[in-house]
């Protein structure tokens, strides 16, 4: 398509679940829409075209979810991970709103799997989009063409033009030109900052250099700063964002799903001077996997190396990366450019702590403890005797950042002077409005529909 | 076997492995996922059961121009023809026809000759209907050996591949689970049953779907009509030519047409299809072989309707000369394929079958 001449009702600012779920509905509500995406089309969809599922709430069974996953225990779950710090009316609205949208995504062309081999763990509480998060994006986008939403790729937005409580025109960038249009509704959803290395370092201070980004390079957050220095409010941390530990090896951008590493439990992990730092068997690693992003990145050079023994290659689901593999321990050392003494020396000493080994369980806590090793690791503590021996590198890898615009149920943008009569944001870059720290798996794509859907209908009211 | 084309389709695998996400589309992805590491023996395998969806594509994130490059069904439809050229037999036939669309019109060419020189050569020594053009027994003569030495070449190539995936025995079970699978095609449509990707990027449609149905009981008709006459005429001494109401006549007629359309639609079909999503160097092969296999179907009907007419014995030969052709190169071209994904759905029911008797 070429530059849009006609005018829109409502401009929808990116192109990921929460962008799509509002321009199908505003579209549906009769107003003619435009999708404005940074990224070109074959990367179009941002960070929702790495997804898997969406955490959804139901009473009795409902497509491939099985038994019931009510609104109380739901809730329950996210305050666990949160640590309290969630914003419960928001939160509820969220949750409850998620069952109705299992259908609507069915009708708008969003086919569900089984929950994935290796995540049975997910079958009552997370649906699954069959082929992942790129095919529902492709669904969405056949979807909106069909109800005459305009989308233009590779489409920057630069600026938008906020005077006292209304946004009176947009900035983009499209073919090495600006343009201006002035829609009567503009709806943000281009996701977080985490792209933006500067942004992360000037939040995160140095190490954040070395972060991986788990998912698009697009998500810049030009709009997100722009809205704040023109004192759009904001919510949630700067300094907060979900991080993992995955491959060492994954690219910077975009690696997605396959460089994450389920090895830990059965590992132990040392930093770059061969020491371990943290109980590597503290948890069943679904709990856990957040939690390791934040603790290499303390480390020096914000690097990790997990090192298992033959017996354990089996026991975890495979990454992409096949593991560097030795003989012996020296050579391992060598491979992954550690002090060969020192890793032989932890390796010892952890060996030594570990105690009577038959009770060991891989898929439970099994209490399989060291004793008298600082730290200690309190499950699945096995020596690591047999070779060949296995090596993996682990870095930080960043899903996506906190601070956001600060919305109302309605997902309404507001200043310090009230509300901003025109602007609605949904998905990652409201996100901080429910969630102050921690992250339930699904959740992320659960927000994006939910608020996706109010801003679509809101505008669309606004705008008619 | 080309290692390159196992090596690159088992890069993607290993990636796919640490993904997941495609696990409903089709029987690949549970395939792969029951295993660590593949053999080249898996990846032969996994390339047959591939039906070339390419859900798996525009599903996938790691397209070009991502680093990863993932494009499973390219990969597995190159090591696909490999692994047919590879175990076909004899070797020097194998390599010509999958590559070369020209090729297969060659033989045609050749095919018509032998049988225009059939006709002048041996002709017929009375009879009736088309035996007056060509004797009965001169028909037997040719196509007994034209039909039997292929089916012979397949069977030796097949073992081959039994050997090299690690089938089994097979029981009856695993014989009707794949024929279910095959006779609704189920792997070509998606685990939603929504049909492919096939004509219009990721919009899934059951175009493919029904037109491969349309060829393959097209196809089975035919040969059912050829069989039914050829039991009527050795075992009930029933003789040609048959009536419009006779089983030989309604199989062949209605096989015919449905094979002629069906050709002609996949032909025009495949136009629309990116042709990178496939394996391109056999893009004339299949083609040519769509045509030989329509121009069969078609050429038959052609005779059907002008049967009484002087033009008769010349589009008897034209029609026996495509039909002779197809069957010689049966080992050699795309027509293989239903014998090697027969194999391949009949070894996956195995596995199923191994995985549900450990749990
Ligand atoms: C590897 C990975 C796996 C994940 N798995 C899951 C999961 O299984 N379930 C789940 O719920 N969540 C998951 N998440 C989190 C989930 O991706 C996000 O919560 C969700 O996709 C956010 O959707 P969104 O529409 O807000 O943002 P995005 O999908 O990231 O979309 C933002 C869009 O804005 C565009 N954009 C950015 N800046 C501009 C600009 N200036 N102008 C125009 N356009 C712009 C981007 O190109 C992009 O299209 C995962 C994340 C990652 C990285
Ligand atoms: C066991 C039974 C069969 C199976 C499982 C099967 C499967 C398939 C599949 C998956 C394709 C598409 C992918 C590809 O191009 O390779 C295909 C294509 C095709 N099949 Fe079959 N098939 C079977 C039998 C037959 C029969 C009996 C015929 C007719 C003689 C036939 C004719 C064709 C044709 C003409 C094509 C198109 C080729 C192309 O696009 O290049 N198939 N088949
Ligand atoms: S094709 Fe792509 S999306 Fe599908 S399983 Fe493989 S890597 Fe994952
Ligand atoms: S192309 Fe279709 S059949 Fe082949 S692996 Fe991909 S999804 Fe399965």
């Amino acid at each position: 398509m070429a530059t849009p001449k006609e005018a829109y009702d409502i401009a929808v600012i990116g192109g990921g679940n929460a962008a799509l779920c509002a321009a199908m509905t505003a579209a549906e509500a009769g107003a003619h829409v435009l999708i404005l995406e940074t990224a070109p089309k074959p990367y179009r969809g941002g960070n929702s075209r790495h997804t898997r599922n969406f955490r959804c709430m139901h009473k009795t069974p409902l497509g491939p979810l099985v038994e019931e996953y009510s609104e109380d225990e739901y809730l329950s779950d996210l305050l666990k991970v949160t640590g309290g710090k969630t914003d419960e009316h928001l939160a509820r609205l969220a949750i409850r709103t998620s069952e109705e949208c299992l259908p609507w995504m069915e009708e708008h062309g969003v086919r569900f799997q089984p929950s994935l081999s290796g995540t049975l763990s997910l079958a009552r509480t997370n649906a699954f989009f069959m082929g992942g998060g790129k095919s529902l994006v492709n669904a969405y986008y056949r979807a909106a063409a069909g109800l005459g939403v305009d989308v233009l790729y590779e489409a920057a937005v630069t600026h938008l033009e906020l005077n006292s409580d209304q946004i009176e025109w947009v900035d983009y960038t499209y073919e090495g030109q600006s343009h201006r249009i002035t829609p009567k509704a503009v709806i943000v959803a281009s996701g977080g900052f985490q792209a933006d290395t500067d942004w992360l370092t000037r939040a995160w201070g140095e190490p954040a250099k070395n972060f991986l980004i788990r998912g698009t390079p697009y998500n810049r957050g030009v709009v997100l700063s722009d809205l704040l220095d023109q004192g759009v409010e904001s919510v949630g941390d700067p300094t907060q964002c979900h991080a993992v530990a995955i491959d060492g090896r994954a690219p910077k951008f975009d690696g997605g799903i396959v460089s994450r590493l389920d090895c830990v439990p059965f590992s132990i992990v040392v930093n770059k001077h061969a020491e371990r730092f943290y109980d590597e068997g503290e948890d069943v690693w679904p709990k856990r996997y957040a939690i390791w992003g934040r603790l290499v990145a303390a480390q020096p050079d914000q690097v990790g190396y997990a090192i298992i023994d033959t017996k354990s290659l089996n026991l975890f689901m495979p990454s992409v990366f096949p593991p560097l593999k030795a003989d012996t321990l020296d050579e391992l050392a060598g491979m992954m450019d550690l002090p060969a003494e020192k890793l032989k020396a932890t390796v010892s000493a952890f060996n030594a702590a570990c105690g009577d080994t038959n009770g060991f369980h891989p898929t439970e806590l099994d209490g399989v403890t060291t004793s008298g090793l600082i730290p200690p690791k309190t499950n699945w503590a096995r020596p690591i005797t047999e070779p060949p021996f296995y090596g993996y590198s682990l870095r930080t890898g960043v899903t996506f950042t906190y601070l956001g615009l600060k919305v109302d149920e309605t997902a309404q943008c507001s200043t310090s002077s009230g509300k901003i009569k025109n602007l609605w944001a949904a998905g990652e870059t409201m996100a901080g409005s429910i969630l102050g720290q921690g992250y339930l798996a699904g959740f992320g794509m659960t927000i994006g529909t939910v608020f996706g859907r109010i801003a679509g209908r809101e505008a669309a009211a606004y705008a008619n | 076997m080309q290692t390159d084309l196992i090596q690159e389709a088992r890069r993607q695998a290993e990636i796919c492995n640490a993904c997941r996400y495609c696990e409903g589309y089709c029987s690949v992805f549970p395939s792969l996922h029951a295993e660590r590491a593949f053999s080249d023996g898996d990846i032969t395998q996994l390339a047959n059961l591939c039906h070339n969806c390419r859900g798996c594509y525009y599903a996938c994130q790691y397209t070009a121009p991502h680093a990863f490059d993932l494009n499973l069904p390219k990969a597995l439809a190159e090591v696909r023809r490999d692994s047919w050229e590879s175990f076909a037999w004899p070797q020097p036939l194998a390599r010509r026809f999958h590559t070369h669309g020209g090729a297969i019109a060659l033989a045609l060419v050749i095919g018509f000759a032998l049988l225009f020189w059939a006709v002048r050569a041996i002709g017929s020594s009375g009879g009736e209907g088309f035996y007056a053009v060509l004797s009965h027994n001169a028909m037997v003569a040719i196509f007994a050996p034209a039909f039997l030495l292929p089916l012979f070449s397949i069977v030796f190539s097949l073992r081959r591949y039994w050997a090299e995936v690690g089938g089994k025995p097979i029981q009856m079970s695993d014989l009707t689970a794949a024929l279910k699978r095959a006779g609704k095609m189920q792997d070509l449509a998606a685990g939603h049953s929504e049909g492919c990707n096939f004509e219009d990027e990721d919009r899934f449609s059951q175009g493919r779907r029904h037109i491969h149905h349309v060829i393959m009981y097209g196809f089975l008709l035919c040969f059912a009509s050829t069989s039914v006459a050829t039991i009527m005429h050795y075992v009930f001494g029933l003789h040609a030519p048959y009536g419009f109401w006779s089983l030989p006549k309604l199989f062949g007629i209605s096989g015919g047409l449905l094979l002629t359309v069906g050709c002609g639609a996949m032909a025009l079909l495949k136009q629309k299809s990116d042709r990178d999503l496939g394996d391109p160097s056999a893009w004339g092969g299949d083609i040519g072989f769509i045509l030989l296999l329509g121009f069969v179907g078609l050429s038959g009907l052609v005779l059907y309707a002008l049967g009484s007419t002087p033009l008769m014995p010349a589009l008897l030969a034209i029609h026996l000369g495509s039909v002779l052709t197809f069957f010689l190169l049966t080992p050699y071209t795309k027509m293989a394929h239903g014998f090697y994904r027969l194999a391949a759905l009949i070894r996956d029911a195995q596995r199923k079958r191994d995985v549900s008797m450990v749990r």
